[in-house]
């Protein structure tokens, strides 16, 4: 699976992974390792109680501070008072480091810096949350790509000199000669990454006014004529 | 091979010489596929490929059943909501719209080598590509004093047709103030919210008639799909009627006696006026006979549903090991597009796009109060992962309810559509 990342463009690039497939949350293997940072409060598995920390079974879409019977923090009472759920994300920031989503939080933890170790310890929680096999609504156990365009629109097959046609259009902005001094750069990129780009901004999933207005006027043929012909300038 | 009628009738020492004779007449070189089990994976499957193929590949449907009756809704006829035809589905139209060639018979066995497929008639039929939607069976002794010849008597109606049919007549022949004891799966188990839906049917048309009967759950598991919805629904509409018996309280330990008609609960004898046992579960058997399972299901690979066992076998829907996706006509029906694009690519020159799969259960609480969950699944490199889900909220109106369970109406017609044509 090729992933494309301009970097250059990191505002409004988008990070596309090419072909079919979620991400794991992370190794869960690797995060029952890091897991012992853990073990000398927290307890997860088959008799997990509270201890010094609470248990985390079941810890993925719980509410914070639910644990009846635990004695959580003022603080970690009023960051749940105030709606604060377990998820994927909220736990990334907690992990990364306590304080920095729960101020008062008595887990004294110095947190962990490195996203790698903070999504492959969150896998490995992951494994005591229920299944969603079993109950649908259960947390996701992936990330997953991020777009939703009908596969027949990507199917389009372009034909470069219509799009060479289209283009001039294009080129008032974007370098044709792939530079970038402030307008992202569009030559070379895969033509099913352009063509999901040109949709989200003709769906306004992207937010940019004026790619907004042009791709709103552009057909499903006509983007991926320019895709074609943008992908393939060096050639 | 064609068959020789002289031959066929006749002697005994002749036919044992021959071959087992083809189902299906010569192909003229067209590639074939085979899909056992006519539900909806299955069924699915073959249409789409067979639709989707412009006459270029041969498909054949094994499935038993002349008359499919859906498990989805099939709680709606328990609790008098449908009737049983409005259930019952035909494959005519698969037959004479598509050209599926549908066979009315059982797959008995597999030869992976050969490439043909047994049939209980006696028959054979080669494939090119098999797929398997054979759903579930149950395992044997899962529930102490269980077995399929109790089950006129304790019917788990989780394979619909006559069992649902039997276990209506048995809640409404209950006594007054009788008790209804279901016996609930553990994990995994076809349609997680489905037993929980039945119990709500099951108080809704006590409801009406008996309404000091009583309904007991003995749940060896200790959560449940949609438990909160359930659970709130449950107190809102047939308050004091249902007790729901998970582990904590002995609810995995359970014996039952079809003879005396009692419930034996982690030591306490129920008297029960009707009882539902729905045992535990594992994939249709001919998965196994095929050697694709891994203890009790088939693993499959995320992106086409082909079984790690063998490239040009693929299983669908509940027999499979699917990820984190349920166990549901939803989620099967979603399979078998996947899994239909994917056989196309690989015996003709279709084009093959990524995987993309999806779910929604709904659920009918009591009349005009319907609930769903569900949620979007893409293959990663280990498993079917859930990438997003939703699901009802506790404190919606009854006009967002009702407009759920109309919703569901609409699916049903849908996805029966998508099915049979």
């Amino acid at each position: 699976m090729k992933t494309t990342c301009r970097t250059a463009v990191i505002a409004l690039a988008l990070c596309v992974a090419q072909g079919a497939g979620a991400q794991d949350l992370g190794d869960a293997a690797r995060g029952e390792t890091l897991f012992r940072h853990c073990k000398a409060c927290h307890q997860v598995g088959q008799g997990a109680k509270d201890r010094v920390g609470p248990h985390l079974n079941d810890l993925f879409g719980r509410r914070a501070g639910s644990h009846e019977g635990y004695r959580y923090s003022k603080a970690m009472m009023r960051a749940a008072a105030g709606g604060l759920e377990w998820h994927a994300d909220t736990l990334h920031i907690y992990l990364e480091n306590p304080k920095n989503l729960v101020s008062g939080t008595r887990m004294s933890f110095a947190g962990l810096p490195e996203a790698r170790d903070r999504a492959d310890l969150l896998a490995y929680l992951r494994v005591f949350s229920a299944d969603p096999s079993d109950i649908p609504e259960a947390d996701p156990t992936a990330t997953g790509t991020d777009h939703t365009i009908d596969p027949d629109i990507l199917a389009i097959v372009g034909d470069p000199e219509y799009g060479e046609y289209l283009s001039s259009e294009c080129t008032t902005c974007h370098r044709a000669d792939g530079g970038d001094s402030g307008i992202p750069s569009i030559t070379l990129w895969p033509e099913e990454d352009f063509v999901i780009a040109m949709h989200a901004y003709k769906n306004a999933y992207r937010t940019h006014p004026v790619m907004q207005m042009i791709a709103g006027r552009l057909s499903d043929e006509e983007i991926a004529a320019l895709a074609a012909y943008f992908g393939s300038l060096d050639q | 091979m064609t068959l020789n009628r002289r031959v066929f009738i006749g002697s005994a020492t002749a036919a044992a010489t021959l071959t087992a004779p083809m189902v299906q007449a010569a192909s003229h070189g067209k590639p074939r596929v085979v899909v056992v089990g006519g539900g909806a994976g299955g069924a699915t499957a073959a249409r789409y490929i067979a639709k989707d193929s412009d006459g270029e590949i041969d498909v054949i449907l094994i499935e038993p059943t002349k008359t499919y009756y859906t498990c989805f809704f099939s709680n709606l006829v328990i609790g008098g909501f449908r009737d049983i035809e409005s259930i019952a589905h035909s494959y005519g139209t698969l037959a004479r719209e598509y050209g599926v060639n549908v066979v009315h018979d059982w797959a008995v066995g597999v030869d992976r080598d050969a490439k043909s497929v047994a049939l209980a008639g006696g028959g054979s039929v080669a494939y090119d590509k098999l797929i398997l939607g054979p759903g579930i069976d149950f395992i044997d002794g899962s529930v102490p004093g269980w077995d399929v010849t109790a089950q006129n008597v304790m019917p788990h109606a989780y394979k619909a047709g006559s069992q649902t049919e039997l276990l209506k007549a048995q809640v409404m022949a209950m006594p007054e103030g009788g008790t209804f004891v279901m016996v609930a799966p553990p994990n995994p188990f076809r349609c997680p919210p489905g037993p929980y839906e039945r119990v709500s049917m099951v108080a809704h048309a006590l409801k009406q008639g008996n309404p000091t009967a009583k309904i007991i759950i003995a749940d060896p598991k200790e959560n449940f799909s949609k438990q909160g919805l359930f659970e709130e629904g449950w107190e809102q509409h047939y308050p004091g009627m249902i007790t729901r018996i998970g582990p904590d309280f002995g609810g995995e330990n359970v014996t039952v006696n079809p003879d005396e008609m009692t419930v034996d609960i982690d030591g306490e004898v129920i008297k029960a006026a009707a009882c539902n046992v729905i045992p535990a579960q594992k994939a249709g058997r001919i998965a196994e006979l095929a050697g694709v399972t891994e203890g009790n299901w088939a693993p499959v690979n995320p992106t086409d549903m082909s079984s790690k066992a063998d490239p040009d076998i693929y299983v669908l829907g509940d027999a499979a090991a699917q990820g984190d996706m349920p166990k549901s006509g939803f989620s099967a029906n979603s399979q078998a597009k996947v899994c239909a694009n994917a056989v196309r690519g690989a015996l003709t020159d279709a084009r093959v796009f990524p995987a993309k799969y999806a779910n929604t259960c709904w659920s009918l609480i009591a009349a005009e109060d319907g609930v769903k969950v569900g949620a979007a699944y893409e293959p990663t490199e280990e498993k079917i992962a859930s990438v997003d889900s939703f699901i009802s909220q506790n404190d919606e109106d009854a006009a967002t309810r009702a407009a759920t369970y109309r919703e569901s109406l609409g699916w049903y017609d849908g996805i029966t559509a998508d099915m049979f044509g």
